[in-house]
């Protein structure tokens, strides 16, 4: 039987492991580093000399707990290390140690998707293969470089809650602004600090249940991550409505030709042969240690967004744009804290992109020449039209350039607000004489033609003018209703 | 010279700090006889002593170190030919604080290749001979560190103990070994066999040594995780009697069937001391221990599953041999592997692997795990009753060379009465009753966690009463 007229729909979980940003490794004191000549961060415990033995970093205990906290998850009082065996020269000890059936955080939510769980375990060396191909098939030799190995790790698995590949780059957006908020890494996907896997299946829209999973292993950018899983999705899409079934296995999604190749499939896929880690104790989380860490989770992206759409009345988009941004909400917020009366929240925010493009988005504005204060009070000069929006932007582009306060520039570059009794209404009265055919159209009802007039006003006092202003005078002296 | 060999360590601690003998003089008579040594007890012997340190505890009483614990600088082998030529970079946590209160490291020791073993005939560098009879095994896997202090090549020394290493040796050459609490040593730099149930501990001519030795080898080690602060110091015995004391003899493990495998002189030996023990003021009654004889089927599940991923590292990667270097990394591990350990690890690892294996695992390690639990709980219980549980340390004493290496069960068998403590996590100690057909018996006591101080005590009573001479082995 063909399925060639079902439609279908993806069903998408992802597991991403983070590299915690501690001092030292998850279980031994050497410091942790990146870029550093190879082999220069080692001890008998990361090199898994015979006879040395792990010792639970505190730390990334307590990151795991606020990271846990920060997802809305249940963090266990008491959970387990395991041994996950597997042969391979980026794991010294021939077993990584990781959490398996009973885990740090388990449950949770982050946006519109389900947390499964969160655990700790350490990263694996880094393996060079020397040689042509750069994959250890066709190497002429592989090095090791151990300075990664012991790297504390958390694994965050969600459930198959994503339903695009669009979604699964936007919660993973959102997942990295809340683990930078954390402050618990560097969520750098490039160095490998964010590595994130998918499991994608398919099945048709409406149906309970899920579909065969495949994983695809390591797409190592936003931009990958969602054109792997659509290869995916569009992959078992075809197999299904082919009449054909999906196989379990695990894929690897190669950029550059867009092409996934078969890594291993179930029946090659490893036994672990898990067991409890007898070198380590049970780890515990008391009272007090979770106390600590709630004490150092601050505002998350998704709650200050939810937070300035609810009590700001920000839109959406904007909400999402400041919050998501630690730099940019900080900079908001003490741009806000020093607003005067009639300057509201909403009027305040649309100054912040403006700022933003003109230092750069990667800039934090609040190392910028534009005090907080400086911006709110510019804005108020525009709601109290003291300054028209165009005269606005010239202000800021000269405080961005020189900082300073907006009034002050104003004043120097004579670009205040000119109104009524600033012989405005003499202007205006001068336009409509100057362009009488664009008069009496608009005269006439067509208010389009009002462009050309309101653009002599703003030429002639240029651009102090405020717009609205303008329009009412043209509007006025023509006795249009 | 042969006069500094018949002290004791205690005795040579006390003469030292009297100036009435010299630190290295007595290194070196220790160091010439080690060198000399004709039972393959050791792996590597020091050159020469080290600068003396000045007012430490033990003066400069050089120590035997069984060939597992890490040594800078120095060959630590683990008895194993993977590892031949290993000289670690670091010094393992007991062997660094012997060293620090005033013990030079004197040698490394043979041993079972990676502590693997009952009659130290598994080893890499070749089996170790029994001073009491050189035709005959020293026991196992520290039977390079009980050879050396029976025939006084060395004053005392340290070994590990599994599932009996350091109390089924020194039962064999007639010595006093202790195997502690689990956690009351470091592990740290113990190269491992079975995380769960390793533990350092002294193998020394009498208690009072092994007093001596043990008081500084506990502690924390926050290398270690799972090491404790011991609740209180370790003291010199000086108990002369038994009075007050209940000893339980466990029905399950020497009752009429169970105990059939033990051999009559080492029955004869037990009962003597028990008779003894009544001399002395003690209660001896039967005690139950149910589980007990599932133990060794608990451990050697157990044991193996820890080892097999214990021994994952010795990959050729990194350190000690490997085989096939040039060729692709499956072959380089295989060839590595397989030519690097010898039969009984394999084995070993082989039933660990299967029992870890996904669909085995409940059946298995899981069910060994419940076991276990039960057997700790039967001590628990047995210990509301008596304050120790007693029995011979082996069922048999030293057996010739060769005499059980076809059969590897009948080989596990040496463990029946040893084995269960381990995995229960206590202490227990074993010391010379006696001697059958010329050959050393072990009696063995078990007691509570933490209770090394009243095991000593009780064994030094036994001990000055029984008056056992192991001078022969070191003639």
């Amino acid at each position: 039987m063909t399925s060639a007229g079902i439609d279908y729909e993806p069903v998408i979980g992802l597991e991403i492991h983070v590299q915690l940003r501690t001092t030292t490794k998850m279980f031994c004191g050497c410091e942790l580093s990146f870029g550093d000549p190879p082999n220069v961060h080692t001890c008998p415990v990361c090199l898994g000399l015979p006879g040395a033995l792990p010792v639970v970093n505190a730390r990334a205990v307590h990151f795991a707990t606020m990271i846990g906290l920060a997802l809305g998850c249940e963090i266990a009082p008491r959970s387990l290390f395991h041994r996950k065996n597997y042969f391979y020269p980026d794991s010294p000890k021939g077993y990584q140690i990781s959490q398996y059936d009973v885990p740090i955080c388990s449950g949770g939510r982050l946006g519109d998707v389900r947390i499964h769980r969160v655990h700790l375990e350490e990263d694996a060396a880094k393996l060079v293969h020397v040689g042509t191909s750069g994959r250890i098939h066709g190497a002429d030799r592989s090095v090791v470089d151990f300075n990664r190995c012991g790297t504390p790790l958390v694994e965050i698995v969600t459930e198959p809650d994503i339903r695009s590949p669009a979604q699964a780059h936007e919660w993973l957006a959102l997942l990295r602004v809340t683990l930078r908020q954390l402050g618990v890494s560097d969520v750098n996907m490039e160095e490998g600090s964010l590595r994130c896997d998918a499991n994608v299946s398919v099945r048709p829209v409406g149906s309970g249940q899920l579909g065969t999973k495949t994983e695809l292993k390591n797409m190592n950018s936003f931009r990958f991550l969602e054109r792997g899983v659509a290869a995916e999705i569009a992959r078992q899409t075809e197999l299904l409505r082919g009449g054909r079934e999906v196989v379990q296995e695990t894929l690897h999604f190669d950029p550059a030709s867009g092409t996934l190749t078969s890594l291993r499939s179930k029946e090659e896929a490893h036994d672990y042969r898990y067991f409890p880690e007898p070198d380590l104790v049970p780890l515990l989380v008391s009272g007090e240690m979770l106390a600590a860490a709630r004490a150092e989770v601050p505002e998350l992206p998704a709650a200050r967004a939810a937070r300035y759409e609810r009590e700001l009345g920000l839109h959406p988009d904007r909400a999402r744009d400041l919050a998501f941004r630690a730099d940019r909400a900080a900079y908001f917020e003490r741009a806000l804290a020093s607003a005067p009366d009639g300057l509201g929240a909403v009027e305040l925010a649309n100054w912040i992109p403006q700022l933003v493009e003109r230092i750069g988005s990667d800039a934090d504005p609040s190392e910028s020449r534009v005090s907080p204060e400086a911006l709110a009070a510019l804005a108020a000069m525009v709601v109290s039209r003291q300054a028209s929006r165009d005269a606005a932007r010239e202000v800021l582009r000269t405080l961005v350039a020189e900082g300073g306060d907006p009034r002050a520039v104003v004043e120097r570059e004579g670009l205040g607000a000119l109104s009524d009794d600033g012989g405005l209404a003499d202007l205006v009265a001068r336009a409509i004489a100057a362009d009488p055919d664009a008069a009496d159209k608009v005269a006439a009802g067509n208010m389009k033609a009002i462009g050309p007039l309101v653009g002599f006003v703003m030429r002639e006092t240029k651009g102090r003018a405020d717009g609205g202003e303008v329009t009412r005078l043209i509007r006025e002296q023509l006795a249009v209703r | 010279m042969s006069e500094l060999i018949e002290l004791s360590a205690a005795q040579a601690v006390a003469r030292l700090r009297a100036r009435e003998i010299d630190a290295s003089e007595l290194f070196e008579a220790y160091r010439e006889r080690a060198a000399a040594d004709e039972l393959n007890a050791f792996t590597w012997v020091a050159s020469a002593a080290p600068e003396p340190v000045a007012d430490t505890a033990l003066c400069g009483v050089p120590v035997a170190v069984k060939d597992l614990f890490c040594t800078e600088g120095v060959p630590s082998q683990a008895g194993s030919r993977i590892l031949e030529g290993y000289r670690p970079p670091y010094t393992a946590t007991v062997v660094a604080r012997l060293a620090a209160a005033g013990a030079p490291l004197l040698g490394k020791t043979n041993q079972d290749e990676f502590a693997m073993g009952s009659s130290n005939e598994n080893s890499g560098f070749g089996p170790v001979l029994n001073p009491w009879d050189r035709s005959r095994v020293p026991g196992g896997s520290s039977g390079g560190s009980a050879a050396a202090v029976a025939a006084g090549l060395a004053p005392w020394a340290i070994g590990t103990d599994t599932g009996g290493s350091i109390r089924q040796p020194a039962a064999l050459c007639g010595l006093v070994g202790v195997k502690p609490t689990y956690g009351a040593c470091s592990r740290y730099g113990m190269i491992a066999f079975a995380s769960s149930l390793d533990q350092a501990g002294p193998l020394t001519r009498d208690v009072t040594d092994a007093a001596l030795l043990l008081s500084h080898m506990v502690g924390h080690d926050p290398m270690d995780s799972t090491s404790v602060a011991f609740p209180e110091p370790i003291t010199l015995p000086s108990a002369e009697d038994l009075r007050g004391l209940r000893f339980g003899v466990p029905e399950e493990l020497l009752g009429d069937q169970a105990g059939a495998g033990i051999e009559p002189g080492v029955r004869a030996s037990f009962e003597a001391t028990l008779a003894l023990a009544e001399e002395l003021g003690a209660e001896v009654d039967t005690c139950r221990l149910p589980h007990a004889p599932h133990a060794l089927s608990a451990y050697y599940l157990i044991a193996p599953a820890e080892a097999s991923a214990n021994l994952a590292r010795f990959d050729g990667v990194r350190y000690g041999s490997r085989v096939a270097g040039d060729r692709d990394l499956e072959t380089m591990y295989s060839e590595t592997r397989a030519a690097g350990f010898g039969p009984e690890v394999k084995r070993r690892i082989m039933l660990g692997t299967y029992a870890l294996s996904s669909g085995y695992y409940d059946a298995f390690y899981g069910t060994a795990l419940k076991v276990r639990t039960k057997i700790a709980e039967d001590f628990r219980e047995a210990f509301r009753r008596f304050d120790f549980v007693v029995t011979p340390t082996s069922p048999w004493t030293a057996f010739p060379l060769g005499s059980k290496t076809d059969d590897p069960l009948a080989m596990y068998l040496n463990d029946f009465c040893t084995v269960p403590m381990p995995l229960a996590g206590i202490p227990a100690i074993s010391l010379p009753s006696g001697l059958a057909d010329g050959l050393p018996v072990g009696f063995q006591l078990a007691g509570p966690a933490f209770s090394e101080n009243r095991l000593l005590e009780a064994a030094h009573a036994l001990e000055r009463a029984i008056g056992f001479d192991g001078s022969r082995a070191r003639a």
